[in-house]
């Protein structure tokens, strides 16, 4: 069996990986799997190694095949027009679209604007993560009269963002 | 509703106003792309979901206040001519032309905002405004936006931003772009070298319809190229800087060419001047490069600064569909060159032939007496 990537040596790394429900199966030559850095098959994105590969190189079917639970798009078809099928879509493709964005874009984090619903979901997260950071100083201060204050104050934020969130769910 | 025959009757308010450096920036556009969760992408979806999504976005459109007394119209309500109004005014895409079921087009009075539903994405929402405006624009569209965020739930991701069915838009999902009028770089051999330099810092130069499109008299379209990776009003800050490069270009082209080559310039607009008057059969690209060198000449005094907004309406009316609505029946392409002369002439007939001495324009170059 001739390696996936290079399609010329013998393959000898034999992966075979579950993403989303679909099993994937990638077959390597040893210089191929060195280059894509697969030496920890539990770290490794098949999917990423096949699609950051250059376009004019044959990718492999288990890619091709892959579809989009919600509407039915596979991936064979985003090669063929560039377009996803639904928003879906870009959870199941996310193998090999980061560097896909990457040579589209200036990054490949939004950093503009958020739509409300979600910036509640941002703000809580935020607030979250700097009360918890300041929950551990304050722990390793021994400064515990500080960590009981910032411990109500998580409760708090939470208490807020279950009662928003229920509304928001229910608009 | 407003009816399709009063849009084309009222050019649209940017065509009619003179908004900042307007001499070389005729508009500012700015286009979101927005789409809703699950469903299925316009070009992928079935009839049903595509009527599905029209449903249940059209009446929140409807809704909004700024689209009181809108214009308002599924696409397979409108013939093939209609449809060619629209994309002549830059109002709906060639793409959504092209489609049909469940597309729809809503437009207010000014023509200033159009919401267009199941062209590539869901919801695609765009202003013009006239001149160098792209930050007005974008407030306006941002607000049409923030409002119809409250009914609908966009596809929203946190590391991609707005999702779209072309990776090319993801993140902002915001097209901002402007209209320039370079005769000036055109004449004087400059243009290329700046489009590759614009093309360098990731924005695009394209003609006067977008996307492959040639550039038709003297006409370039400026615009982001990259949508994710940069908040909004730093994409727009980039782009008005790089415009605002572009038009010092542009101006210090025609000084140039009035300082060193008066007697082309005279002669061009001069010619211009005559076919317009007394041609009888003119193509629309003939017509778009004329009208291109009459605007020249405005800017440059040889014409009183009035004219500037008749030429910015002919560059729309000229154009073949435009054309065939006003004469309310199919034209040939030989038809169309004749009616579109006769308009011209008509339109023109009491302008008076460009002076010689430049006075009362506000951009006025320098006067060398010699």
């Amino acid at each position: 069996m001739n390696c996936d990537v290079c399609q010329e040596n013998h393959a000898t790394v034999y992966l075979t990986q579950i993403v989303k429900g679909e099993m994937q199966k990638v077959n390597l030559c040893e210089d191929c799997a060195k280059e894509k850095g697969v030496t920890d098959p539990t770290g490794f994105a098949l999917a990423d190694a096949l699609l950051g590969m250059d376009s004019d190189q044959k990718s492999s079917e288990a890619v091709d095949l892959m579809t989009c639970q919600a509407c039915g798009f596979s991936h064979a078809e985003f090669k063929k027009s560039g377009r996803f099928g639904c928003s879906e879509c870009y959870s199941v493709f996310q193998g090999g679209l980061e560097s896909l964005v990457k040579a589209m874009h200036k990054g490949t984090r939004h950093l503009g604007k958020i739509p409300s619903r979600y910036r509640v979901v941002k703000k809580y997260n935020d607030q979250i993560t700097e009360l918890k950071d300041r929950l551990m100083n304050a722990i390793n201060e021994e400064n515990f009269e500080e960590a009981a204050k910032l411990r109500d104050e998580i409760k708090l934020a939470d208490a807020d963002f279950n009662a928003s969130n229920e509304g928001a769910i229910e608009n | 509703m407003m009816q399709f025959n009063t849009i084309l009757k009222n050019p649209a308010e940017w065509m009619m106003s003179s908004g900042p450096n307007g001499e070389i920036v005729i508009s500012s556009r700015v286009r979101l792309a927005r789409n809703l969760k699950k469903i299925s992408f316009p070009g992928w979806a079935i009839e049903e979901d595509r009527s599905l999504v029209l449903n249940q976005v059209k009446p929140v459109i409807e809704s909004l206040t700024e689209m009181r007394g809108a214009f308002s119209s599924e696409l397979t309500e409108l013939t093939a001519v209609k449809k060619q109004v629209l994309v002549e005014r830059h109002l709906i895409s060639r793409e959504q032309a092209a489609k049909a079921v469940g597309s729809a087009a809503v437009m207010n009075r000014k023509q200033t905002l159009c919401v267009m539903v199941n062209e590539e994405d869901h919801l695609r929402m765009q202003s013009i405004k006239a001149g160098l405006s792209l930050s007005a624009a974008y407030k306006m569209i941002d607000k049409i936006d923030t409002k119809i965020e409250e009914d609908i739930d966009y596809a929203f991701d946190n590391k991609y931003g707005y999702l779209t069915a072309c990776p090319t838009n993801l993140g902002t999902g915001m097209r901002a772009s402007a209209m320039l009028h370079l005769p000036g770089l055109v004449l004087s051999d400059q243009v290329n070298k700046v489009i590759q330099a614009v093309n360098k810092i990731g924005l695009a130069v394209r003609g006067l319809y977008g996307e492959g499109t040639e550039a038709l008299g003297n006409l370039f379209q400026v615009s982001n190229q990259h949508t994710l990776g940069e908040p909004e009003n730093e994409i727009i800050v980039r782009l008005e800087k790089v415009i605002k490069q572009i038009i010092e270009h542009e101006e210090n082209a025609r000084e140039k060419l009035y300082d060193e080559n008066r007697t082309t310039l005279d002669d061009k607009i001069g010619r211009s001047y005559a076919i317009l008057l007394y041609g009888h059969i003119i193509s629309t690209k003939e017509a778009l490069d004329l009208l291109s060198m009459l605007r020249l000449g405005v800017d440059l005094g040889y014409f009183s600064d009035d004219l500037r907004s008749l030429i910015d309406v002919l560059f729309m009316e000229i154009q073949p569909a435009h054309l065939q609505v006003y004469a309310n029946r199919k034209l040939n392409a030989e038809e169309r060159d004749c009616l579109r002369a006769e308009i011209m002439r008509d339109r023109l007939k009491n302008l008076p032939e460009p002076s010689k001495f430049y006075k009362n324009s506000p951009n006025e170059p320098p006067l060398e007496e010699d």
